[in-house]
């Protein structure tokens, strides 16, 4: 009777979960497996035997390793590790002054600011930055104007562009949870640390930072999951040149009509992300920490 | 006598308000001082300051005869136990300990010589590789302790070394900070809200008030003769009487009671005129409530009425009022079973508060509380 109970009660979760999570994921594993038509879409199978023992049913994924297509791998790697490192090395000492220095009244206000920019679309953000990087633009304009540069810098459509726009993205996924540990770091064992001897410096590697490690942690996963799959800023800001992971399977399902493949580097994706998960919930576990993704 | 710490007119002001107000006080070296007042008298504050984790807005402070005032905490020679330890919890114990070590001069290599030294020292051998949160608090709290012996200071700073203790430890922890106090040689500065706790673990006390010292002197000192009304208070007193110097002789002053009881107590004060109006305390375990005056001549008396009496095991606590309605509390030891002698006393009922006049503490001025 319980159990029955128990059973209809959780049956809304599995539903949800079933048709907007389960069955597209499974229609994509098996879209990953087939081959492309002629003319895009599936092309048949006509002998389901021969198909799954000649090996070609991982053709798709056997293709992603090779050439062009691992180089834009790898840069994306690349570019979600820069990124992840350089908004911790802004976001740490922003999240600092907030947890630690600020006045007990401005906090909220500063902390406000942090958030602000989710108040609108990312894609218009992501638009505006075009505005401040182009030739013309806000950048460029003070630049020319203070003298610093007598011709006006090519930013936009660069590297650097799609660097600048992934860490201005990204950086309050950073800041956040570095914040909440911060916040909850005991001061007085900053003051225990001085008492013993400790500058700021060491007392800042010493305590600090080995305190603040699960909050360091969570915002870690935070950036480099996103900017590992991220296609709108590169597309944007990036131009053609530098295609990432993320634009490589969109334009698989969108411009080449290569449907399979596309569906395979999307796995490809979701396996990286789900070892840095599964890495990163036994690194909380091993701490004692609460696991908070 | 040497001195350890010689806190010097210190005062710490926070924005508008001095938490510390033109504090000066001598700690001698190998000393168990404690500094003894409510939360918000200034203890806590003059304690950090003497350990540099507050610079005082003026005065200055002197640790073994050097002038530490601006001096960052880590290069005093004092340490500090916090109040909740604040033992590092990512590392273990013996890391903690070893903690200061490096700022130290001399090399790595007498390190765990001496983390080994001092948990031995606290009786932690064996507990290295745990991690704070794997400990009892009485334990973490010798943790605390080794932390900072191990670097050898010249006064170690304690807050509140017993308030995070379950009560059935402090007895024992207290033995054990003075054991150890004596066996280091080194002053102990501390400080408590409990006059139990200061009264027994320390040689001298200063109370506190309102960031000023009130009185120091030793526990007895200021238990039995507390100088001001807030010590007397403080530590426990709560039968105030208001009397006029009628005479005074050769040594011995005639108190006048309001209502005509004369009373003669040695002579308190050499300012003390005839005529002035003068406060005094008795100690409640100095009072005795009777129902028939006493017959010694000497003994002070004072007639009351009974107002409650409460049965506290050991003693029994009486409060009467005087012929003025003033408010007197006595506590007496019940030194014979109730069951078997039966107090006459009872609530409405006439009686006699009396005392010694050796026990007439004639107190001093800043007595407003």
């Amino acid at each position: 009777m319980r159990r029955r109970g128990t059973w209809l009660l959780l049956l809304p979760t599995w539903l949800v979960l079933g048709m907007f999570f389960l069955v597209p994921l499974v229609l994509t594993l098996v879209l990953s497996l087939r081959q492309r038509g002629v003319y895009g879409g599936v092309a048949p199978i006509p002998d389901l035997g021969a198909y799954v023992t000649s090996g070609s049913f991982l053709g798709n994924y056997a293709r992603s390793f090779a050439g062009i297509y691992a180089g834009i791998g790898w840069r994306s790697l690349w570019m979600a590790v820069l990124t992840t490192a350089l908004t911790l090395a802004i976001g740490y000492p922003v999240a600092y002054a907030l947890a630690l220095r600020a006045p007990r009244r401005w906090k909220d206000l500063l902390l406000g600011l942090v958030v602000v920019p989710f108040w609108t679309s990312f894609l218009i953000r992501t638009y505006a930055w075009m505005f401040l990087l182009r030739t013309e633009g806000l950048v460029n304009r003070l630049l020319l104007g203070t003298g610093a540069v007598d011709r006006p810098l090519e930013i936009l459509y660069t590297e650097l562009a799609v660097m600048i726009g992934l860490v201005y993205g990204e950086l309050p996924f950073m800041i956040l949870p570095l914040y909440a540990s911060l916040e909850k770091l005991d001061r007085t064992l900053l003051e225990a640390a001085a008492d013993l001897g400790a500058g700021r410096v060491s007392s800042f590697w010493r305590v600090t930072v080995p305190l603040t490690a699960p909050g360091i942690a969570a915002g870690i996963v935070l950036v480099f999951i996103p900017s590992l799959g991220q296609f709108v800023v590169s597309d944007l800001l990036g131009g053609a040149r530098s295609m990432l992971l993320g634009n490589l399977i969109q334009n698989q399902f969108a411009v080449a009509r290569n449907q399979p493949f596309g569906a395979a580097l999307a796995f490809e994706l979701m396996a990286a992300v789900l070892l840095l998960l599964l890495a990163y919930a036994f690194y909380m576990k091993r701490k004692g920490e609460e696991v908070l993704l | 006598m040497p001195l350890s710490v010689e806190i010097r007119r210190v005062t710490k002001r926070f924005s508008d308000v001095a938490a510390v107000n033109e504090v000066s006080l001598d700690i001698r070296r190998g000393e168990l001082f404690a500094l003894l007042g409510p939360s918000g008298c200034g203890k806590t504050t003059l304690l950090r300051m003497v350990g540099g984790l507050e610079t005082p807005s003026a005065g200055t402070i002197h640790i073994e005869g050097i002038d530490v005032t601006e001096v960052p905490p880590h290069l005093r020679p004092a340490h500090m136990v916090f109040q909740q330890y604040a033992l590092f919890p990512h590392l273990t114990v013996a890391d903690n300990v070893a903690f200061g070590l490096r700022y130290k001069n001399g090399g790595r290599a007498g390190w765990s010589t001496k983390v080994k030294e001092a948990l031995d020292l606290v009786r932690l051998a064996g507990m290295e590789k745990r991690l704070p949160h794997q400990l009892s608090g009485g334990q973490r709290q010798r943790v605390a302790l080794a932390r900072a012996l191990v670097l050898e200071p010249k006064v170690l700073l304690l807050d509140e070394p017993l308030a995070a203790l379950d009560p059935q430890l402090r007895e024992e922890v207290q033995v054990e900070l003075k054991h150890l106090q004596r066996t280091l040689g080194i002053s102990f500065l501390f400080v408590t809200h409990d006059r139990e706790e200061a009264l027994g673990m320390s040689d001298r006390v200063a109370v506190m008030r309102h960031g000023r010292v009130e009185q120091v002197g030793t526990p007895a000192e200021i238990f039995e003769r507390p100088a001001t009304r807030f010590t007397a208070e403080f530590l426990g007193a709560t039968s105030f009487f208001t009397a006029e110097v009628a005479s005074l002789v050769d040594g011995v002053a005639t108190l006048r009671l309001p209502a005509g009881l004369d009373l003669q107590v040695p002579r308190p004060d050499a300012s003390l005129r005839p005529g002035d109006r003068i406060d005094f305390v008795v100690r409640p375990e100095k009072l005795r409530v009777r129902v028939e005056r006493p017959a010694e001549a000497e003994m002070a008396v004072v007639p009351v009425t009974v107002e409650e009496s409460i049965y506290q095991g050991m003693g029994t606590t009486w409060i009467v009022r005087g012929p003025a309605g003033e408010r007197f509390v006595a506590w007496e030891q019940n030194a014979a079973s109730v069951l078997d002698e039966p107090s006459a006393l009872r609530p409405g009922g006439a009686a006699f508060l009396c005392w010694h006049p050796r026990h007439t503490v004639v107190l001093g001025g800043g007595g407003d509380a």
